[in-house]
């Protein structure tokens, strides 16, 4: 990325929500692994490899992977969310590699949610 | 010159200098504070925390080594909060360690004696628990005991600021933090030289002079002002004398320049020369072969007789001086003087030119 | 299309835990890819900065950072403005941003997730301070035991750095400034501001006297500012947005949010970002969810090791810095440990001294010895071996240590042991007088007692001790003798009827 100025924080900022923005001709889901410290002590790295097995193995090209921080609920860690073009996020909460298995196949495929594993939906307020 | 600023300790309104701290404008003021770790010449660390006082408006207690006066400074050196505290912080040091007066020798010259008898304290309300440090005699110079350390740092900064040979830091945290070479090895395994500047500088019995051990106590050592025999500098130090016998050499920071007190390890650990039963303390003249004891006149007559024989016989060309580092500068000036001047030869060196 | 499940799926907003939050530091929580700095800055990142180098003074800054009424975040909560008031003032061309990740309270983990989740913000709010202060490097000190909140920095200096956010020239403004992580070992101490630009020097982490202050003489004797991660990280936000809606939050002296690092005895560990002045019955109950098992709340430990714990009767406080202090604990970082019913309060006052006594440094007497010897009473008291007179010398000792130790380690040391003291003086003198630990805990208090109603004389208890001290006469009640007794319960265990109990 070339040096920036102010004005570019405006583009970029225009380009990351457009391009990030789920739609018919992909991304149509994207699907975010927590990964903090405490994600990752309570395992979210297989949580992670597990999904991109499924990925793989499913042959699928438009999920969208991507990780972040804490959620905060460090004790309902792994935390992954799963967001489906026109539906609410999903947060699934104590998440391991089977879950993941399952809510790839059932929730991201097919679209059914898997009630059992779900922590909340939507997002959280921030100002 | 900045300005001077008035302050108040103990109700009496003083002026000291901006740059001063509390603990020196009090005793350019003859207000004593009692000290510990505070060591001339080094940092003011506040590390003992022995010279509290309350200043007004203060949050806490502060360390009079190191605050700086401020103008309309209200300062009580001599509160019940501060002898509190001073109390708890030396029966915290006495009990923390093997301070047993009976077999140290530091008895009477201890700065935490000193501090526990002008705080009055019977015995400290702590259990005493010696840490149990092997004691270190591992060379011929220095014993470090280590169960009597109170942690004042003066030898670190000793060795650190004062001869720079940073040999000497902190290791280890809590209450098993100590003093030491790196790698907690002991001195003759480190880096150290031997200047003995961390002995002078330790307040208590946990560095002392190996050599003085059982030697006399503080109080029978008569401390004669002399120059160091070993080169040129001319090192100012006090020989520590016990019945007409050297106990130990130490430095001594008023005398000033050239060593402004501090010494290398010859002028402090090799004076034992003086006293050994090798030594020649008379001159001998080689007789039939024989080395005899002969009196001063003899032997400086035969001296001058034969130089000026040789003088007179082969010039005075044929004769050449040579001098010992380990006369002062004062002597080697006498002795060039002598040779070009009375043998009348430029033919005159030293050895400190090898 | 509403789907049929997911109607019985909470929404955040009617989960207690998140519903209480307001995030402003977090609020990039669960959102944004660390590693991408296209999604900072999606998401307002680095228009704080862009504001505060275009159109602000660095009078301006300080000015918006003072009015915001943002406090320290690292424990004593000094005005953040003011501090940085203090440095730009401070006559010198080199100074130093320096921030304070060197997160070392047990049971802390606010700065981790923040430079874990949001690295980004932190360096913002980094550039932001040097631009108000006049400094053109800085360092951030962060705990080696933190491994991926390093990886993630480095990440995000690097693309900063890529884009011209740090280094020359910063978004073409002219300003320098550029930073490096410097890595400590290990030493709690080195939170202390001192002890950390002196581990940065490369010489012992130790604290040093003050004056001089950081804002006058600090790192390599330079003016610097020195804050934690969790201000850092608001300061941007405070910027774009406006000291007054900043200050729209929290309570008269406390603006704003804090992070608290939840744990101990709660059904929700974790991160919470709460209004200053939330009770904490909200944080404990609401976002906490209560206590596991349906046990008591006991305490809360507010503020690590230099903290102090806060009893059931002041669930309904409000958590600021005054009101917090009054309860004789401190805001601290914002580490908040539950404790239940089970934990003896003496027990969790000797292990915060035991760390603090870990962690001194050994440098100043008071903080070093006074410790270990609060640490000696304490275990004393924990093993049955406590005496009259103990509980007041550890008070005096407490107010001596306080008044009079070098550094914030040593004078807030103590405070544990006054903050248990002042609520639950009942439990320290019951472990004293009657050689009995309330709950239960103290292993040298317990005292294994045979219940002679149900007890059968089956002889099992007799058989499993290791030291004889179960014995009775066959199919008769058994007894055990609390002299030979090592408290190991295996007795307990092995008693098919329940017949044997601890008192």
């Amino acid at each position: 990325m070339a040096k920036l100025t102010k004005e570019d924080l405006k583009k970029i900022k225009d380009k990351v929500l457009a391009k990030s923005a789920l739609k018919e001709e992909g991304p149509r889901a994207r699907v975010t692994v927590h990964m903090g410290t405490c994600g990752i002590a309570s395992g979210a790295k297989e949580v992670m490899s597990a999904l991109m097995a499924e990925i793989a193995d499913a042959g699928i090209r438009d999920v969208a992977v991507t990780t972040s921080g804490c959620m905060g609920m460090c004790s309902r860690e792994p935390l992954v969310t799963v967001e489906c073009l026109g539906r609410e996020p999903i947060k699934y909460e104590r998440m391991d590699a089977a879950k993941m298995k399952r809510v790839f196949q059932e929730h991201v495929l097919k679209g059914e949610i898997q009630t059992p594993f779900a922590l909340a939906r939507g997002e959280e307020s921030s100002e | 010159m900045e300005e001077k600023i008035r302050i108040t300790i103990d109700g009496r309104e003083v002026t000291a200098n901006p740059e001063q701290t509390i603990l020196e404008a009090a005793r350019e003021n003859g207000i004593f504070i009692p000290t510990l770790c505070q060591y001339a010449d080094t940092t003011n660390v506040g590390a003992c925390r022995v010279c509290v006082v309350e200043v007004e408006k203060a949050r806490t207690l502060v360390a009079s080594c190191c605050m700086p006066v401020s103008a309309g400074m209200v300062v009580r050196t001599d509160t019940k909060a501060v002898r509190d505290a001073q109390r708890m912080i030396v029966e915290l040091l006495w009990a923390s360690g093997d301070h047993n007066c009976l077999v140290c020798e530091k008895n009477g010259n201890c700065e935490l004696q000193d501090l526990v008898y002008w705080l009055g304290i019977e015995k400290p309300r702590f259990p005493i628990e010696s840490p149990g440090y092997e004691i270190e005699k591992t060379n011929s110079m220095i014993v470090r005991d280590l169960n009597k350390c109170v942690l004042c740092g003066r030898c670190v900064r000793a060795c650190n600021e004062i001869q720079v040979n940073e040999v000497l830091d902190f290791s280890l945290r809590g209450s098993r933090a100590k003093v030491g070479p790196a790698f907690d090895s002991d001195y003759i395994a480190s880096e150290c030289y031997f200047c003995g500047e961390c002995v002078d500088a330790c307040p208590v019995g946990a560095i002392t002079f190996a050599q003085a051990r059982f030697g006399g106590r503080p109080w029978e050592l008569e401390k004669v002002r002399t120059t160091c025999t070993y080169c040129g500098v001319g090192c100012q130090l006090d020989l520590n004398i016990n019945k007409g016998k050297i106990v130990k050499v130490t430095g001594n920071r008023d005398y000033g320049p050239p060593n402004q007190g501090s010494l290398c390890i010859k002028g402090r650990f090799a004076m034992d020369f003086v006293q050994h039963p090798d030594r020649l303390q008379r001159p001998l003249i080689r007789k039939n072969g024989e080395l005899t004891e002969a009196t001063w006149e003899e032997a400086y007559d035969l001296i001058a007789r034969n130089l000026s024989a040789i003088k007179e016989e082969h010039g005075p060309d044929s004769i050449a001086g040579f001098a010992s580092a380990r006369c002062t500068n004062e002597e080697n000036y006498l002795f060039q003087k002598f040779m070009r001047a009375v043998i009348g030869t430029n033919n005159v060196d030293h050895c400190a030119r090898l | 299309m509403e789907e049929p499940m997911i109607g019985s799926i909470p929404t955040m907003q009617e989960i207690p835990f998140f519903a209480h939050q307001k995030l402003r530091v977090l609020r990039n929580r669960g959102i944004i890819d660390p590693g991408k700095i296209e999604e900072y800055i999606a998401r307002d990142g680095y228009l704080g900065l862009a504001k505060a180098l275009t159109e602000m003074t660095p009078a301006e800054i300080i000015k918006e950072v003072t009015a915001s009424g943002l406090r320290g975040r690292g424990g004593a909560g000094f005005p953040t403005g003011l501090k940085w008031q203090f440095c730009s003032q401070s006559k010198g061309d080199v100074k130093y941003v320096l921030c304070n990740a060197d997160e070392g309270d047990p049971g802390a983990f606010m700065d981790r997730s923040v430079l874990e989740a949001d690295p980004h913000a932190v360096l913002e709010g980094m550039v932001i301070a040097a631009r108000a202060i006049g400094a053109h490097y800085g360092y951030i000190y962060c705990r080696a035991e933190y491994p991926l909140a390093i990886h993630q920095l480095n990440i995000a200096i690097a693309q900063a750095r890529e884009c011209g956010l740090l280094g020359k020239d910063i978004l073409g403004t002219g300003f320098d400034f550029d930073l490096e992580i410097y890595q400590g070992a290990g030493a709690f101490v080195c939170g202390e501001e001192t002890a950390l630009m002196t581990s940065i020097e490369g010489k012992r982490g130790m604290p040093r006297p003050r004056p001089p202050f950081p804002a006058v003489a600090g790192l390599w004797g330079k003016p610097s500012v020195l804050n934690n991660v969790e201000t850092f990280a608001s300061v941007a936000q405070i910027v774009l947005k406006g000291a007054a809606w900043y200050a729209s939050v929290g309570t008269e002296k406390s603006k704003g949010t804090k992070v608290f690092a939840l744990t101990g005895d709660v059904n929700n560990v974790g991160l919470v970002e709460v209004p200053m002045g939330t009770t904490l019955r909200t944080i404990v109950y609401e976002i906490g969810g209560g206590i596991p098992g349906g046990k008591k709340f006991k305490a809360a430990q507010l503020g690590g090791p230099s903290g102090g714990c806060i009893p059931a009767e002041h669930l309904d406080a409000s958590v600021d810095y005054e009101k917090v202090a009054e309860l004789g604990a401190i805001m601290g970082s914002g580490g908040l440990i539950v404790m239940n019913e089970d934990k003896c309060i003496v027990d969790i006052a000797r292990f915060f001294i035991d760390f603090c006594q870990d962690e001194s440094c050994g440098k100043c007497t008071p903080c070093r010895e006074g410790t270990k010897r609060m640490l000696q009473i304490l275990t004393g008291i924990t093993e049955g071996k406590g005496r009259e007179g103990d509980i007041e010398l550890l008070q005096e000792m407490a107010v001596i240590i306080k008044n009079s130790s070098l550094c914030g380690l040593g004078q807030t040391a103590p405070n544990p042991i006054l903050s248990t003291i002042r609520y639950f003086r009942d439990e320290y003198e019951a472990h004293i007088r009657e050689g009995r630990c309330p709950a239960g805990v103290c292993t040298a208090l317990k005292r294994y007692t045979v219940d002679a109603e149900k007890c059968t004389g089956c002889g099992v208890c007799a058989k499993v001790c290791p030291t004889k001290a179960a014995k009775g006469e066959k199919k008769q009640p058994h007894e055990i003798d609390q002299a030979t007794c090592i408290k190991c319960g295996v007795c307990m265990e092995k008693c098919k009827f329940e017949a044997i109990f601890v008192n």
